[in-house]
């Protein structure tokens, strides 16, 4: 007999993952969909953000996510001078496309080095109130550890939807994105938007990288795990889509999970990037891309 | 004119002064070449997924140089370790050892950390005929069988079953028996030969497995895998994973409320201090492989209080385990091995070093060791442990005798277990 329940609890442990790669991969979703910018260092922020939730929480027992949004400005100044060194170094140049990619890789390489040498390379975690609980709703349990992370993810989306649907700096965003001298031409500085862009991108990562720690155990080289995925979540849900993030990376979780439960978790991120390259052969652009 | 007699002494005094010269110099050479210092090379995971070993394993070799130069060194040689990081990639491990050994020119080797950083070292090991001193490794030698490779994890003659033989024989013997297991690691090399030598032990043992599966080792969430477990109610689950998976396997047991007769065997990474720290009571009632512990059996070993009094004084410094029961004893273990077979031979021929260790039993800060013909110890001694009434975080109570029970074999035995799983939940 077909376990249903077990089904169901696949899906919606799914569901609570895809919340969380939502989360960990909107700031590739703004800096790599929408400005264009191979920003390989970005899970090294992730990381960055989830080693300040630690030392939060071990100094003065700070929930991680109450670190991540205390620190969400401290990143977002820390992505707006990354960029600021990017565009004078390399962008306002011309010579992004490699150079760019060896500066990022750099400070990927630094931001690991560093944290190595701060922190040692024991693996670090924090053990929240609400982390090893879990609740029961109509049989299907639901773990506060992936609950919390992926509430917060959900919000990250809706707030970066809005943000970029409904104010000024995120139409213009939006609008560096697709023209950038047609935004010049309207009196706006691409240069400023864009480092406004890059900083709510590297302070998204921050964020992620709290919720990540209450998950899972992280080292300065974690970051290397996630350079995959992040890409993989932003290209499938259409670059510089942030609703087709969110559901690219719910689509991967669920395949994942649903992987893991009937088929054997060896097949699980094969069969999820599977999904992937069928989705990309159906529609290059990605699910909602342009 | 001079006189023939006058000739001959200005001759002699001149052959007699050269004699001196190259007397003396040849005196300046040896006493060179005696305060040449013994170098002794390896790469190690300093940075990389196993750099949480990697660096304590370290900082043990360092501790037991300063030992044997405060001693006035090795075959009255000071000890010189020159050393590289591996970054936990086996890709780095051939260049390393051949800068090692041809530019750096040192006299003895030893391998990194770990399984895969040393399946690639045994090869130019066997082409140089080097001895070749293995730093926890499983059955990296049961292809090769070279006879110049020593292993320091006290895995025994039967490396594959090793992690898995305390766990099962303790399972076997429980009223009632558990009847069923589940099976379940990463996909990667320590967890596969540990599950390989585990399905042999539940045929063994008339186990009936009821889940048999592995994951990829970067796993985000393990509730489904766990879910999974928990719907074949098998009475024993036998995990083998590395670090970060262990905690992930451990956290979802919790949650999903997975709790079978008997859990862990090969998790990597409990036994980390900034696990137990972190962890805390979650940790009760896991019977889990050990190689370890503060009990008063281990104590008593000859050294082991003064090296762990000098670790524990280095390790913050370093940025390394605090308490460094895992791997850093092993460590310093393995160098005392390769120390006592120079001094033993008075010499540094590879060939000659690797017959002596072969033929004899050393005296280590880890117990008396005997190596077998695979270069394992001639007989093994993985733990099998249980973590028992762990209250809080705190790191103070980890450091003595009771938290980390030694309940296999029966000669190390410090207590009994807390069976079935459940009852030490509670």
């Amino acid at each position: 007999m077909f376990a249903w329940d077990l089904l169901a609890n696949a899906v919606v442990a799914g569901l609570l993952l895809g919340g969380v790669y939502a989360a960990v991969s909107l700031g590739v979703s703004v800096i790599f969909g929408l400005l264009d910018i191979a920003n390989i260092a970005q899970p090294a922020f992730l990381i960055l953000g989830a080693y300040a939730a630690y030392v939060m929480y071990n100094a003065f027992g700070l929930d991680p996510i109450l670190s991540g949004l205390l620190f969400t400005p401290v990143f977002y100044l820390v992505g707006a001078a990354v960029y600021r060194v990017y565009y004078g170094s390399f962008e306002r140049r011309g010579e992004e496309s490699l150079r760019g990619l060896v500066f990022f890789f750099g400070i990927l390489f630094i931001i690991e080095v560093s944290l190595s040498l701060k922190f040692g390379v024991d693996y670090r975690l924090v053990q929240s109130g609400y982390v090893g609980k879990s609740i029961e709703v109509g049989g299907i349990g639901i773990a506060y550890r992936l609950l919390v992370p992926c509430l917060v993810g959900l919000a990250m989306t809706l707030a970066l939807h809005l943000f970029l649907a409904r104010t000024f700096y995120g139409r213009a965003i939006m609008a560096v994105s697709q023209d950038r001298l047609a935004l010049r031409l309207m009196g706006a500085n691409p240069v400023k938007i864009k480092t406004v862009a890059f900083g709510i991108g590297i302070a998204a990562a921050s964020l992620a990288g709290a919720l990540l720690i209450t998950i899972t155990p992280v080292i300065p080289s974690t970051d290397r795990d996630y350079i995959g995925r992040m890409f993989a979540i932003t290209v499938l849900g259409g670059m510089g889509s942030i609703g087709g993030t969110l559901v690219a990376a719910i689509i991967l979780g669920i395949a994942e999970s649903l992987m893991s439960t009937f088929f054997g978790p060896s097949w699980a991120q094969a069969v999820s990037f599977g999904v992937l390259l069928a989705a990309l052969a159906v529609r290059p652009a990605g699910l909602f891309g342009r | 004119m001079r006189q023939p007699w006058s000739r001959s002494i200005v001759r002699a005094v001149l052959v007699g002064a050269l004699s001196v010269v190259v007397l003396l110099a040849s005196a300046g050479t040896f006493v060179a070449q005696a305060a040449d210092p013994i170098k002794i090379g390896f790469g190690m995971a300093l940075t990389g997924g196993l750099s949480a070993n990697g660096k304590p394993a370290l900082l043990a070799v360092q501790i037991w140089k300063d030992d044997i130069n405060k001693k006035g060194g090795l075959l009255g040689r000071p000890i010189d370790l020159v050393f590289y990081d591996d970054q936990t990639n086996p890709a780095t491990v051939p260049g390393i050892y051949t800068k090692l050994l041809d530019v750096d020119k040192v006299n003895l080797i030893i391998s990194g950390y770990g399984t895969n950083l040393i399946a690639p070292l045994l090869p130019i090991a066997m082409e140089r005929k080097l001895t070749l001193m293995g730093m926890f490794g499983l059955a990296n030698n049961e292809k090769y069988q070279y006879p110049n490779y020593f292993q320091i994890q006290p895995a025994g003659p039967d490396p594959q079953i090793s992690t898995a033989i305390g766990f099962f024989e303790l399972a076997a013997k429980q009223n009632p028996k558990p009847q069923t297991v589940a099976l379940v690691g990463a996909d990667a090399e320590y967890p596969q030969n540990a599950l390989v030598g585990a399905r042999e032990l539940v045929k063994k043992f008339g186990f009936k497995t009821v889940y048999d599966k592995t994951y990829p080792p970067n796993t985000v969430d393990y509730t489904p895998i766990v879910r999974a477990i928990k719907a074949t109610n098998a009475d024993i689950v036998f995990v083998a994973s590395y670090p970060p998976d262990s905690v992930g396997m451990l956290r979802a047991a919790h949650e999903v409320g997975l709790q079978p007769k008997i859990f862990g065997g090969g998790m990597v990474g409990l036994m980390f201090t900034t696990f137990l720290t972190s962890l805390g009571p979650m940790l009760n009632g896991v019977v889990n492989y050990d190689f370890w512990a503060p009990e008063p059996v281990f104590l008593a070993m000859p050294g082991i209080k003064e090296f762990l009094k000098e670790y524990q004084a280095r390790a913050e410094k370093a940025g390394v385990d605090p308490l460094g029961y895992y791997l850093p004893p092993y460590s310093y273990a393995l160098m005392q091995v390769l120390g006592q077979a120079v001094e033993g031979t008075k010499g540094l021929d590879q060939q000659k070093i690797a017959d002596y260790i072969r033929a004899n039993e050393f005296s280590t800060i880890v117990g008396k060791i005997k190596f077998g013909k695979n270069g394992e110890w001639a007989t093994g001694r993985t733990l099998m442990v249980q973590y028992q009434k762990i209250q809080g975080t705190s790191i103070e109570q980890f450091r003595g005798p009771g938290k980390k029970v030694v309940l296999w074999p029966d000669e190390f035995k410090s207590g009994t277990i807390i069976y079935p799983y459940a009852s030490a939940l509670k």
